[in-house]
């Protein structure tokens, strides 16, 4: 699935005749000629003598790569005494570059591209989350168009923000996370950075995690966000996973939770889904929570929440910060990364915030000025535009209204297209299958039990555009698809495997 | 946490409200940070922070200058420096932050139409192509033959840092060679990328202007094939550029050597006022036939600091390896931002691509260059007049934002200590913070610590 972000359009032949017009004209050697076909120039000559070199360096050199070809004078001169200088002149114009290979295509995102070549008219995008109305467009709120207007009106300036960000925006969002009146706040415990969503708040704690301790791994459910992992991966943070989807359930094992967080080291980072987990929409009950902070208590771990969708789960800001905020209120020192992507519908703003809870205001202001250290030379400074849409948005009593009241309606749609699809399958579903577990999750996805065969059935056959791990984006699916969606999870579950 | 009933929801709000088992454990327990030395302070923006810090009661807010509300017998002409002295950010005549015209278009045409649906991991694709026209020029064959590797980045220092990354990740044995002096950031970006650095020789103090035989020096003596970091124009810190000749001989020295260029261009448009001159050092090295880096930064010239908006790009052998490069690109930003911000990047491209906003974008930076030169010459006749001894040809041999006035950090304390004037240590000044109403304060500051006892 080639992503249309980098999509090929030449073939491989027409590069070379690309290269040729782009390159000057070379005339090869007079003891080449034999070898070379007209029209061949630097790059493709430098190629072949790459393929060449098994034959001219043996084994052993050619194994070992470019490296191996040029770093050992002796092997080098060996080679040139056979084709003479000019090889060797020829041999370094090699681009920089030619040992870069393609990156795989994002599996979330090459979902989308892979919709859009589709022609069929019963295509249905199922893949990333992103929220759509239920006339499957994208949907910008009404308060953050007013938002705007406002900002406009005002003509401010773009001036840099500070290192940690906007600080209204910084307080409005502790405030949000943590409850205006919880401690933490009023005796400055916290140091709030605004970052890039929750992908950039996620990297500057695996950054810090990284320099500040070294030792420590993260531990991550499995299954989790696919881009967990190469967050850690890319600050160099080990991390390995502890249990957390049962398929024989389609719910949360959480024996297997419970062992692994136990089992892991002592002082390991352990990554929490806050609300509506990505992508099984799981989550745990609150007593479950309950002796989740035990177990991390115990081992003496430290918590560290991703929080994509405050507001978004249940609707309520506060009820979807409950985990939080448990943990907070046992004294514990936690990470939180916060997104606006979805619940304020600014995904391409990229407004987020990394916020730790620390055990005096003097530690919280020690963190906060390493974590400044790690963004500068990231970014230098968050870009302006999500947080003062935030800040005006959760400043002006009337818009944070507005704001709760948009946010409970897109929550409310996810919910009915939960309800309906779960009576179509029911309805539908001659076998008998329970299929109450859709109603039990929470949040934008459900992960429907279905096994990778299953689910390419439902792109082949269906048109069904979905991950391959069984997980639907219940923000794509309309009142009016829900009961196609049931025919196809019906056939995929029952006539595939 | 499905659909909680009310009973449910009650009990967890009750449960809330009980002392929880180990808050006392808060009290005792000691910090997992304790060993979390806090960071030295920028000395970029933490000048600005120094600034803000600074309970003097003479005060007077950001770059608003008014006669009325100066009281301190002290500071008796209408003016203040704005931390703008400090950071580069460009001020107008009266000390105001600047925001362009035709950006203020750009954003009314944006404003609540558009939905904010995430970019492609690359970035704005328009932003992109107009960004590389800009740099490469109009009708560049290397856009035609699509054989740039570019993304949309953070502002100069996300392409930096991109840069850097990549360099990490697959020529993971290089080397980057950084000017002394450069902006200091340059210096974290390579190091938080694990690339080691090492420096040449750039800035001729005795002269205030370029060591011109080190740097060629320091070329030559680099191994093949090494990584160079060079300012494309407006050298930041000093405002010291190569002439055009010096530019084709450090090319052709970097021919010689195979040499990677990658060039830093955060002021394309500011510092002459013409975005095609100010892209000449570029331009020379791509008509050598070099394979060039390139990160460009909207921050000054369109006035976009906070937007963060800029591009890197990567001259490629070919499409195919355009591809390539870029596809790998985007795999460090995923797990850095995931995708760019969008804001900044629409007013980019409406300005760009529209002829009437991209010409009253080029009347509006060739503004900011005039001031800019305007208040350079100013500054340099002031501290004639004033008597002063030493020669200060180089505040108008410098180009671009900043000067390196050749101050001593003990100089710049005393600025500040008596005179509440902020810039770093290093002595330079940016220009974009003087003004007209200012100047001669300045000048008088400067000539008072300068001037031999």
């Amino acid at each position: 699935m080639a992503s249309a972000a980098f999509a090929v359009s030449s073939p491989a032949a027409s590069a070379v005749a690309a290269r040729s017009k782009a390159r000057p004209a070379y005339s090869p050697p007079p003891q080449l000629l034999p070898i070379l076909p007209p029209g061949l120039n630097i790059s493709c000559v430098t190629a072949w003598w790459f393929v060449d070199a098994r034959r001219c360096l043996g084994e052993e050199g050619a194994r070992g790569g470019r490296d191996a070809a040029w770093g050992s004078r002796g092997r080098l001169a060996n080679y040139a005494k056979n084709f003479g200088r000019v090889m060797m002149a020829l041999a370094v114009d090699v681009s920089r570059f030619e040992g870069v290979p393609m990156a795989p295509p994002d599996p979330i995102l090459g979902v989308s591209e892979a919709f859009k070549a589709d022609t069929n008219d019963l295509k249905l995008n199922l893949g990333v989350g992103a929220y759509r109305t239920e006339e499957l467009q994208p949907y910008v709120l009404n308060v953050v168009k007013k938002a705007e207007k406002l900002m406009l009106e005002r003509g401010e300036n773009k001036e840099y923000l500070p290192i940690e960000g906007l600080a209204a925006f910084n307080k409005a969002t502790a405030e949000l996370l943590f409850g205006a009146d919880n401690p933490v706040i009023k005796q400055g415990l916290v140091a709030t950075l605004q970052a890039l969503s929750g992908t950039g708040s996620l990297r500057l704690a695996a950054a810090f995690i990284q320099r500040y301790f070294p030792e420590a791994k993260v531990i991550i459910s499995s299954p989790t966000w696919g881009n967990h992992k190469n967050i850690f991966n890319d600050a160099r943070v080990p991390w390995s996973e502890y249990r957390y989807y049962d398929p024989k359930t389609v719910g949360l094992d959480f024996e297997g939770m419970i062992a692994d967080i136990e089992a892991a080291p002592e002082g390991s980072f352990v990554l929490l889904h806050g609300c509506a987990h990505n992508p099984t929409g799981i989550d745990p009950t609150p007593e479950q929570w309950e002796k989740i902070a035990d177990v991390i208590q115990e081992k003496k771990h430290m918590p560290f929440f991703d929080v994509a969708y405050q507001g978004f789960a249940s609707g309520s800001l506060d009820e979807d910060a409950f985990s939080v905020r448990l943990f907070v209120k046992r004294g514990m020192e936690v990470f939180v990364a916060q997104s606006y992507s979805k619940n304020l519908g600014l995904y391409a703003e990229r407004i987020g915030a990394i916020n730790v809870v620390c055990s005096a205001p003097e530690v919280a202001d020690r963190v906060k000025s390493q974590l400044k250290r790690l963004a500068r030379p990231m970014y230098s400074n968050p870009p302006i535009h999500g947080a003062k849409i935030v800040a005006n948005v959760v400043g002006d009593p009337t818009m944070f209204g507005e704001w709760k009241q948009e946010m409970e309606q897109m929550a409310g749609r996810i919910k009915n297209v939960r309800q309906k699809l779960y009576d179509s399958l029911s309805a539908k579903d001659k076998s008998g299958k329970d299929w109450s577990f859709i109603l039990r999750q929470i949040g934008m996805f459900s992960y429907t039990g279905l096994n990778k065969t299953q689910s390419d059935n439902m792109t082949d056959k269906w048109h069904v555009y979905m991950t391959k791990d069984g997980r639907i984006s219940l923000a794509g699916l309309s009142l009016a698809k829900c009961d196609y969606l049931a025919d196809a999870i019906i056939d995929s579950f029952h006539n595939v495997n | 946490m499905a659909a909680l009933s009310l009973a449910a929801s009650s009990a967890i709000r009750r449960r809330l409200l009980l002392p929880p088992r180990l808050q006392a454990a808060r009290a005792m327990a000691t910090s997992l940070f304790g060993h979390i030395e806090p960071a030295p302070k920028d000395p970029i923006l933490g000048v600005t922070e120094a600034f803000l810090a600074d309970p003097s009661p003479d005060k007077v807010n950001v770059g608003v200058v008014r006669a009325a509300l100066l009281s301190s017998p002290l500071l008796s002409s209408p003016l203040f420096f704005s931390p703008a002295i400090a950071a580069g950010a460009y001020r107008d005549d009266n000390g105001q932050p600047v925001v362009l015209d035709c950006v203020r278009e750009a954003e009314r045409r944006i404003a609540g139409n558009l939905n904010m649906e995430y970019l492609p991991m690359g970035g704005s694709m328009k932003m992109i192509e107009e960004s590389l026209k800009l740099a490469y020029g109009e009708d560049s064959e290397f856009i035609k033959d699509k054989r740039i590797a570019a993304v949309q980045a953070l502002s100069g220092t996300g392409a930096c840092r991109l840069f850097a990354d990549f360099q990490k990740r697959f020529l993971p044995d290089s080397q980057i060679y950084i000017p002394s002096p450069t902006w200091s950031n340059h210096h974290n970006i390579w190091r938080d990328a694990n690339v080691p650095q090492k420096i040449f020789t750039y800035y001729h103090p005795e002269s205030r202007g370029l060591d011109f035989a080190g740097l060629m020096n320091d070329i030559k003596n680099a191994p093949d094939g090494s990584f160079f970091l060079l300012h494309a124009c407006a050298h930041n810190p000093t405002g010291v550029d190569p002439t055009e000749e010096q530019w084709r001989e450090i090319s052709h020295q970097f021919k010689v050597k195979k040499h990677f260029p990658f060039f830093d261009m955060a002021y394309q448009g500011f510092a002459s006022g013409d975005p095609e001159r100010d892209a000449k050092a570029i331009r020379i090295f791509l008509e050598d036939g070099h394979q060039i880096g390139c990160a460009q930064s909207y921050a000054k010239n369109m006035g976009l600091y906070g937007q963060r908006a800029g591009c890197l790009s990567i001259l490629c052998e070919d499409e195919m390896q355009a591809v390539a490069v870029k596809s790998q690109l985007q795999q460090i930003a995923r797990p850095m931002y995931s995708n760019p911000p969008v804001h900044g990047a629409l007013v980019v491209s409406i300005i760009l691509n529209d002829p009437e906003l991209k010409s009253l974008w080029l009347k509006e930076v060739k503004g900011m260059a005039d001031r800019i030169i305007g208040v350079r010459t100013a500054l340099k006749e002031n501290l004639e007049k004033l008597g002063s001894p030493l020669s200060w040809e180089h505040i108008t041999n410098q180009i671009g934002m900043f000067c390196y006035s050749g101050m001593t950090p003990e100089q710049v304390d005393r600025l500040t200590n008596e005179y509440h004037i902020y810039m770093t240590r290093n002595g330079r000044i940016s220009m974009a913070g003087v003004t007209t109403g200012n100047v001669a304060y300045l000048a008088n500051a400067i000539h008072d610590v300068t001037k031999p006892n």
